[in-house]
């Protein structure tokens, strides 16, 4: 209970930290997101009647403390440049991105963990140095380009993906899935490469347990020793691993949606820096670190829950 | 056949220093030789493909591509070393204070560090890019400052593990100074992870610098960056494939071999990690 | 067995798959059949829909559907009688009376009255609340509302440009009624009303039926595609999900051969510029030398793959009469006289500088990476800098902290408002630091001169001395390539951003 007690602990000051930070770094971002708003044909006039009407000419103390007000109630604000609560403007493009990454952990999951007991079972010298290279190359593609390749050699010669764009689930499943499956499949390659050997190494360690040369030398089939326990018991690392992708996935959504001008959260995030939108980006950076801390703390606590020994450390 | 499975570890320095000598060679003639001018413009030549005397084809300026390549490995060389030495030089110093003060300091500057770690990367990137302006140096301080917290926690282990060392009691003893008790005694002792996770953060900061130079955020014209040259490649991606291979595959293939480095010396150093 | 369950399901979910796509996709057809409907892409969000505070050319391009000032343009840079329907013009040229048309509605189904005109001039000059949205109508002494189709316009002094604010793009009428709501639910009187704005995806105008022009418009429904991506847009036109879309030149043969494309010049001027509060940029000789240097076609070849009208002054050939012809040939490529150029004023061996560009779009690094290789062959070694669109905006546009640039100029209806960008005076838009004493007295007197034909005259003299003067390096004018699927009437080009949808109709 103490652990757990000090890990909310830590969760809160943590997010604290993170408020404090994203509220300072666009505090000394240089640009003026009334000025990009308007451009060169901006009437100084008017510059000065809209800034007075954002509040933006307050002091910063107020700003920020009306800031985390907000955030702690839910209340992110009014972007600028929209002139719409930024929730609002969350709320639009969450299922985009939501879908996204689910179809992507979807793949992940169904690709990464067969493939990692199946390679645990052929161990050898060449299997070995044949995994790590996968494994290495999956982590040096940029991402971004291996959208690029799925692009030219899936998009363009089948006409079941939609290369860019979106299309609403409520408009078409079929037309959702041409449009999510190459970006997700983008996300989602590399972190096959580098996960299926993490399940590997944990079914391993597992398999040079005692009881599992006890279980077999009772004579129980290899199928049986696998399934019923070793996979059981590898099951706490390989949680852990997935708890840890949902935040790279995450994370991997904001530039593939540029590469697939998927409009999702990334993309919003990215038009939004450059305009200097401060409500709508520092919601969406809050939004998204919240949610890949929020994970991560669910992983501590579940694998303190599974394994006791976690909470000694 | 048999010796070299058996050595199955040394096949990636063996293949990360072949890979990583042939881009500092690349660097090093591209000082004093390229192909064509890397600069030089012919519109009427432009988006021409591969042929023999443009190795990688022309860019839609009409410049020579493969130059360019050789010119982008002193960006990218430049870029991670600028990343990797404010990374190493910062982390190693917050972490080494945080772990061999410990008590509040320790935790007070280990809460900032994760509060910076709970930041996707390319957020954070995006935000410090954001802040210094695009270019090479600043993207480069950017990406360096992403860096040091990774490196803080590594070093910090380290110092907080060697404190307790005979070694180091006895050099308080005789009334050696803190600081040079860290930087002289300790760090010497553990360099091993931290020269590993320079390797690595290398291979993450190219990684980090492609990323926002095809969002238009990072290394700007006329410097020729390869992420910026694969930005640039999307747009003719119907008509002239072919332009996004060498950039694509350069960026791979330096960010595989310093992986593979890393992984190399992690393996001699510390034979139990695998 | 378990096989066997196994397959049955797969087999089971593919069948759903296939049911649900089949039918959402019918879905989709059935209604809108018939309709007069355009889905139209435009690259970016509006800045905002109230017509008074939207600012960015991108807005204008759609709401400018929506609103109407007392005046319109027209597409050769004229105006036409809109909400007024006619005006007089005292002799000492202070004073407009304003026939209000009758019957003109607002969207709400009210009439425009007076009162509502009153009320948006007050609005803009924050007369009533301290807080003028424009200072457009700083030479405005007085507003007056004599009777209930009379308003009255008094000026401090002449100006024959002062019709040019009166239309939508710096005075559109709108409702009183409708205060405190005009950017969330806009109301005009243009021919399309608002229906809808989804930010980050399109806004959705329907037909206004009561618009007093009751030929107008043809169609039922536009609807404006918010796409910044190129790629996606070609997929869109290609899906059919868009009727009308921009194509980069770049892509021009993707879609060539498959739709009906149509080319328009914008009125745009894309500018080479330089500070010349600077050394050396003071010298006229510079500034010449760097002109003769720079290579317009390779820059039109290589960035606009060829689309674009090279001009010689600040005026695009869209700007009909006003524009003065043969300036673009003046400084032809020519690296000895740059050269002899530059020597005269003390610089043999050329001098190193910076030229400073945006980041939000790519035409500019690229234009920036030409006049580099263009410059050095006289010996002037440009470097580049590369900054954000609000750093560019707050140190080189607003701060004239800079040696040299280049952007482009947005075009504008009005002659004047193009060219009083260069008037030594203007300081929040010289941002140049252009200094002409002719210049200055051309654009002063052209306010004085009521005859149209002399205005052109010194329009077009003005013209001349930005090409003298080498004030800027006039690149091109370029050209905005439209592809539609179907066969579109009624398109019409204005010297600004536009996109009006009043006449278009589908000719099938």
């Amino acid at each position: 209970m103490a652990y757990i007690i000090r890990r909310i602990i830590l969760f809160v000051v943590t997010m604290a930290t993170v408020s404090l930070i994203t509220f300072s770094v666009f505090q000394v971002m240089p640009g003026d997101p009334i000025r990009i708003m308007l451009g060169t044909e901006a009437d100084e006039t008017q510059v000065e009647t809209l800034k007075k009407q954002l509040g933006l000419d307050q002091p910063l103390h107020i700003q920020y403390m009306d800031w985390v007000k907000g955030l702690v109630t839910g209340d992110l604000g009014d972007s600028i440049r929209f002139s719409r609560p930024v929730t609002e403007l969350l709320a639009d493009r969450l299922p985009v991105t939501i879908s996204l990454a689910l179809i992507t952990l979807i793949i992940v999951v169904i690709v990464a963990i067969p493939l990692g007991i199946f390679v645990a079972k052929r161990q050898n010298k060449l299997s070995d140095v044949v995994f790590s290279s996968v494994t290495q190359l999956g982590m040096a593609v940029p991402s971004f380009w291996l959208g690029m390749l799925l692009i030219l050699y899936l998009g363009m010669n089948f006409s079941f993906f939609t290369i860019s764009g979106y299309v609403p689930w409520t408009q078409s499943v079929v037309g959702a899935l041409g449009a999510l499956l190459l970006p997700a499949l983008t996300i989602a390659i590399p972190q096959i490469a580098v996960k299926f050997r993490y399940v590997r190494n944990a079914i391993l360690e597992q398999l040079r347990l005692d009881y599992v040369r006890t279980i077999r030398s009772k004579g129980i089939t290899e199928k049986f020793v696998m399934y019923k326990h070793v996979l059981r018991n590898s099951m706490i690392p390989i949680l852990t691993v997935f708890g840890l992708i949902t935040a790279e996935v995450v994370a991997g959504t904001i530039i593939v949606e540029q590469v697939f001008s998927l409009p999702g959260i990334g993309q919003l995030l990215i038009t939004s820096i450059s305009y200097r939108d401060f409500p709508l980006v520092q919601g969406i950076v809050m939004y998204i670190t919240f949610v890949v801390v929020f994970i991560n703390f669910i992983v501590d606590i579940l694998y303190s829950v599974l394994d006791p020994r976690i909470r000694l450390n | 056949m048999k010796t070299l499975m058996s050595h199955g570890k040394n096949i990636n320095l063996i293949v990360g220093l072949l890979i990583l000598s042939a881009f500092l060679l690349l660097m090093l003639l591209s000082f004093f030789y390229t192909p064509h001018d890397i600069n030089a413009m012919n519109v009427a030549n432009k988006l021409r493909g591969p042929s023999s005397e443009y190795w990688f084809g022309t860019d839609e300026f009409g410049r020579d591509i493969f130059s360019r390549i050789m010119k982008g490995t002193q960006t990218a060389f430049f870029v991670g070393a600028l990343t990797v030495s404010i990374g190493v030089v910062f982390g190693t110093l917050i972490g080494g204070i945080a772990g061999y003060v410990g008590g509040w300091v320790d935790e007070v500057f280990m809460r900032i560090m994760d509060s910076f770690m709970a930041f996707p990367g390319i957020i954070l990137a995006l935000m410090l890019v954001a802040v210094f302006g695009p270019g090479i140096v600043n993207t480069s301080i950017a990406l360096g400052l992403m860096a040091i917290p990774s490196i803080a926690r590594i070093a910090r282990s380290g110092f907080i593990q060697h404190k307790e060392f005979e070694y180091v009691m006895a050099a308080k003893l005789i009334g050696v100074k803190p600081f040079k008790i860290m930087f002289r005694h300790i760090l010497p002792n553990v360099s091993s992870p931290l020269i590993v996770a320079a390797s690595i953060s290398f291979a993450v900061a190219m990684l980090a610098e492609a990323a926002l130079s095809y969002l238009g955020l990072g290394v700007q014209p006329p410097d020729p960056s390869w992420g910026r040259m694969l930005k640039d490649s999307q747009a003719y991606l119907t008509s002239s494939p072919w332009y996004t291979y060498a950039p694509g595959i350069s960026i791979t293939l330096m960010v595989l071999g310093f992986y593979m480095l890393s992984n190399a010396i992690r393996d001699i150093m510390d034979p139990r990690s695998n | 067995m378990r096989e066997n369950k196994k397959w049955l399901m797969l087999v089971l979910m593919m069948f759903c798959v296939l049911m649900i796509s089949a039918c959402s996709s019918e879905g989709g057809n059935v209604d809108g059949e018939k309709a007069q409907e355009i889905k139209v892409r435009i690259n970016d969000d509006p800045d905002f829909l109230d017509p008074h505070l939207a600012t960015a050319s991108i807005s204008y391009q759609m709401i400018l559907n929506m609103f109407e000032g007392l005046f319109a343009p027209e597409t050769d840079g004229s105006l036409s009688p809109a909400i007024a329907e006619s005006y007089e013009l005292s002799e000492d040229g202070l004073t407009y009376t304003f026939n209000i048309r009758d019957n003109v509605k607002f969207h709400n189904g009210n009439t425009v009255k007076v009162e509502d005109i009153t009320y948006t001039f007050d609005r803009l000059m924050g007369t009533k609340n301290g807080d003028p949205l424009s200072s457009n109508f700083n030479n405005v002494a007085s507003i007056e509302a004599p009777d209930t189709d009379t308003f009255v316009i008094k000026l401090k002094e002449p100006n024959s440009n002062f019709l040019y604010s009166l239309t939508a793009l710096q005075s559109a009428i709108i409702p009183a009624s409708n205060e405190g709501k005009h950017n969330d639910n806009p109301i005009g009187t243009g021919p399309f009303k608002f229906v809808k704005y989804s930010p980050g995806a399109n806004l959705e105008l329907a037909k206004h039926e009561d618009y007093w022009d009751e030929k107008l418009p043809y169609l039922d429904k536009v609807t404006f595609v918010f796409q910044s991506d190129d790629q996606s847009a070609l997929m869109a036109l290609k899906a059919k999900e868009v009727d009308l879309t921009g194509v980069p030149a770049n892509r021009l043969a993707e879609v060539e051969n498959d739709f009906n494309i149509r080319k328009q010049n914008n009125n745009s001027t894309l500018v080479v510029t330089f500070n010349q509060e600077r050394e050396p940029f003071k010298d006229v000789r510079v500034r010449q030398a760097i002109n003769y240097a720079i290579n317009k076609g390779d820059i039109i070849d290589a960035v606009f793959s060829g689309y674009a009208t090279p001009i010689g002054s600040n005026m695009s050939p869209a700007m009909g009469d006003y524009y003065k012809d043969g300036l673009q040939d003046v400084y032809a490529r020519n690296i000895e006289k740059a050269k002899e150029l530059l020597a005269e004023a003390g610089y043999p061996d050329g001098f190193s500088t910076k030229i400073s560009v945006s980041s939000h779009n790519d035409m500019y690094s690229n234009i920036a990476q030409v006049i580099v290789e263009n410059l050095r062959e006289i010996g002037i070694k440009v470097e580049i800098e590369v900054v954000e669109w609000g750093i560019w905006l707050e140190r080189i546009y607003f701060g004239r902290d800079y040696d040299m640039t280049t952007i482009d100029l947005t075009g504008r209806p009005s002659a004047y408002e193009i060219l009083n960008d260069y008037i030594s005076t203007n300081d929040s838009e010289n941002f140049f630091r252009f200094k002409n004493a002719e210049f200055d007295k051309i654009m002063a007197d052209v306010l004085k001169e009521a005859d149209r034909d002399k205005q052109i005259q010194m329009y077009q003299r003005a013209q001349e001395i930005l090409n003298e003067d080498s004030a800027s390096v006039y690149i091109a004018d370029y050209q905005v390539l439209w592809a539609s699927d179907k066969e579109i009437e009624g398109l019409k080009s204005y010297p600004f951003w536009f996109h009006d949808m009043s006449e278009v109709r589908f000719t099938e």
